[in-house]
């Protein structure tokens, strides 16, 4: 086996089930909520009635919207256990931390430049800046949406509290624009620089199979790359070639969410600039 | 046969003439011949003409002739004397089928609540073209005098619709609104002139947002924004509609202590629905309108927020991804040459 084609775990399966459960769910929510954000397209009226109507809509929404809440509620405690327990302190600071550091900054700046051909590519480490913008857009949607969406659920349990009504009125704006927001940046952003940029088209299996070839590491992110080769880590993350049913089944699955993502964005631009 | 008309002493000479004509024609079989206006009007212009049971078979030859239909030959609309052949005719007549020629009115009433009492459910007392429209006397809606004139539609539905009467007249609706003293809505605004439903069926509750939005703009597309008007738009009625919060007959303006949106009735009109409704509650606005920060300014606010928010990122990513493009394509041929050069190996 040549060096240049040995696999290197990239994700572990916890966190690949995770982006799994993820997309999934995140998927079933705007298909269940675009709808009544649309209400008045008539594309909106033929979906709802294809989901079985706005009431079964509205069941199965709340129902991945808890799958999604519970995702988080798991992915905050991880994060606390680790930090902790583990004293996991590379989480706050260093290259697998997903907080943004002054290094993003430069590396922003940098990759412009290497956009205008006026500089090297930069020299990325474990997670990029746009990932982390990723990341965090998801963490905040998350806490706009979800926040604003069980303020809706329970509107009578949350007036008990003496919140006041307008808040309702604020909640149902805010969920609205804010899913615009999420759906119309990951169906057309994340989908770009994820899977359809020429260098990774037509998809990016890492997070099915979990791995990405040493070639590919040593390209896309010499940093961690010569990171790992330092501390020695880099034989104790190589790994077999994914099996076959891992990466077509990945690829139908990967291929069938990306799709149902595009379709959901022609309705989006069509019920926008109609 | 006289036994069973009891005519003013003329019209039975003419009515007997005109018997001896029929049972000559009987004789000579010949094809019948459709009698004339003045023909109908030798009986029926007598004002005296009643039925067996004494009711009025009068017409008035002046009324008829001043109705929208004057120039039409009495058998246009009572069709089977066109070709009768027994003077005088049998008392029982077909009803007058107005669908012949007012075919979109006829099938919406055959579809509506009125017309389904008397086809479906055989009410008589329900109804028919003439119970709204007069007979003999029928004129365009247009016309003051009409019976579906707007300043009338209210008396004429409240002739059945007793008990909506006084309840009507309390409604801002009922107040006249212009110039034309009509009232500023009356019954067929809300409720169509012809494809009446009943008003406790789902079908009836979301249309008549429809009907209340050609007045009421502004509202309409607030409430169209707004979570109940979302889910009505997609065909939900398990929400609510206009007249669930606003009443339907004694609509009025949220300033009386009446209406069932003044502040002292909100909290048991949201209770309809909602049943643990407080007061923190209906502070919910069902008509917030993002676009106007003088009604809401709080969703004013974070929807301009939410805009620059979401025209920030769209345009920020999106000309990141444009400048990306041409350079990933770059790359991906260099990745591919230097690949075919076997130089992508880790030495």
């Amino acid at each position: 086996m040549t060096p240049g084609a040995r696999h290197i775990v990239r994700f572990k399966p916890y966190q690949r089930w995770m982006h799994f459960v993820l997309f999934t769910s995140f998927l079933g929510l705007a298909t269940t909520g675009l709808p009544l954000l649309f209400s008045h397209r008539a594309w909106a009226h033929t979906l709802s009635h294809a989901l079985g109507g706005i009431q079964a809509a509205g069941i199965a929404h709340r129902f991945f919207a808890s799958l999604l809440l519970l995702l988080f509620a798991g992915h905050l405690a991880e994060l606390a256990w680790r930090l902790v327990v583990g004293k996991n302190h590379g989480l706050l600071w260093g290259p697998s931390s997903m907080i943004p550091q002054p290094r993003d900054a430069v590396q922003f700046w940098q990759h412009l430049m290497w956009f205008a051909g006026k500089a090297d590519r930069p020299r990325f480490d474990r997670y990029t800046y746009w990932e982390k913008f990723d990341y965090w857009a998801v963490f905040w949607g998350m806490i706009i949406i979800g926040g604003s969406g069980l303020l809706l659920w329970f509107p009578q349990f949350f007036a008990s509290w003496s919140l006041p009504g307008w808040i309702y009125n604020v909640a149902t704006v805010l969920h609205g624009e804010e899913a615009l927001l999420a759906t119309g940046f990951i169906f057309t952003i994340h989908f770009f620089n994820s899977h359809f940029r020429p260098e990774k088209f037509p998809m990016d299996m890492v997070m099915f199979t979990g791995q990405v070839t040493e070639a590919e590491l040593r390209r896309e992110r010499p940093a961690e790359y010569e990171r790992l080769v330092a501390e020695g880590k880099l034989d104790r993350l190589a790994t077999p070639a994914a099996p076959v049913w891992l990466s077509r089944g990945g690829r139908v699955i990967g291929a069938a969410a990306v799709a149902l993502g595009l379709v959901l964005l022609v309705f989006i631009i069509a019920g926008t600039f109609q | 046969m006289s036994a069973r008309f009891a005519f003013g002493t003329g019209t039975v000479v003419v009515c007997l003439l005109l018997a001896a004509a029929g049972s000559a024609a009987a004789q000579a079989p010949a094809a019948p011949v459709a009698p004339a206006n003045d023909d109908c009007l030798a009986c029926h212009g007598d004002s005296t003409a009643t039925r067996a049971n004494g009711s009025s078979v009068a017409v008035a030859a002046d009324v008829l002739g001043k109705s929208v239909h004057g120039a039409l030959p009495c058998v246009s609309c009572h069709a089977d004397l066109a070709k009768t052949t027994e003077w005088p005719h049998p008392e029982k007549l077909q009803p007058a089928a107005c669908g012949t020629c007012h075919g979109q009115e006829g099938s919406n009433y055959a579809d509506s609540v009125h017309g389904r009492a008397v086809a479906k459910s055989g009410l008589a007392v329900a109804p028919r073209c003439g119970t709204c429209h007069g007979t003999h006397d029928i004129q365009r809606r247009s016309n003051p005098d009409s019976s579906v004139h707007r300043a009338k539609i209210a008396g004429t539905c409240t002739t059945c619709h007793q008990g909506i009467e006084p309840l009507y007249a309390k409604s801002v609706h009922a107040q006249p609104l212009g110039p034309g003293g009509s009232a500023a809505a009356v019954c067929s605004d809300c409720h169509t002139a012809h494809r009446i439903q009943r008003g406790d069926t789902d079908t009836w509750r979301l249309s008549v947002i429809e009907e209340c939005g050609t007045c009421h703009l502004g509202r309409i597309s607030s409430y169209r924004d707004n979570f109940h008007g979302q889910r009505t738009a997609l065909g939900s009625a398990r929400t609510a509609t206009c007249s669930d919060c606003h009443d339907h007959h004694v609509i009025l303006p949220a300033s009386n202590p009446a209406s069932t949106v003044s502040p002292q009735n909100l909290v048991n009109t949201c209770r309809q629905c909602h049943a643990q409704a407080t007061a923190a509650f209906v502070k919910y606005d069902p008509h917030a309108d993002k676009h106007d920060p003088a009604r809401s300014a709080p969703v004013y606010w974070t929807y301009r927020l939410m805009q620059v928010l979401l025209i920030g990122v769209f345009a920020f990513f999106g000309v990141h991804t444009l400048l990306w493009f041409p350079r990933s394509f770059k790359a991906r041929r260099e990745q591919r040459a230097a690949a075919a050069a076997g130089e992508d190996t880790v030495s």
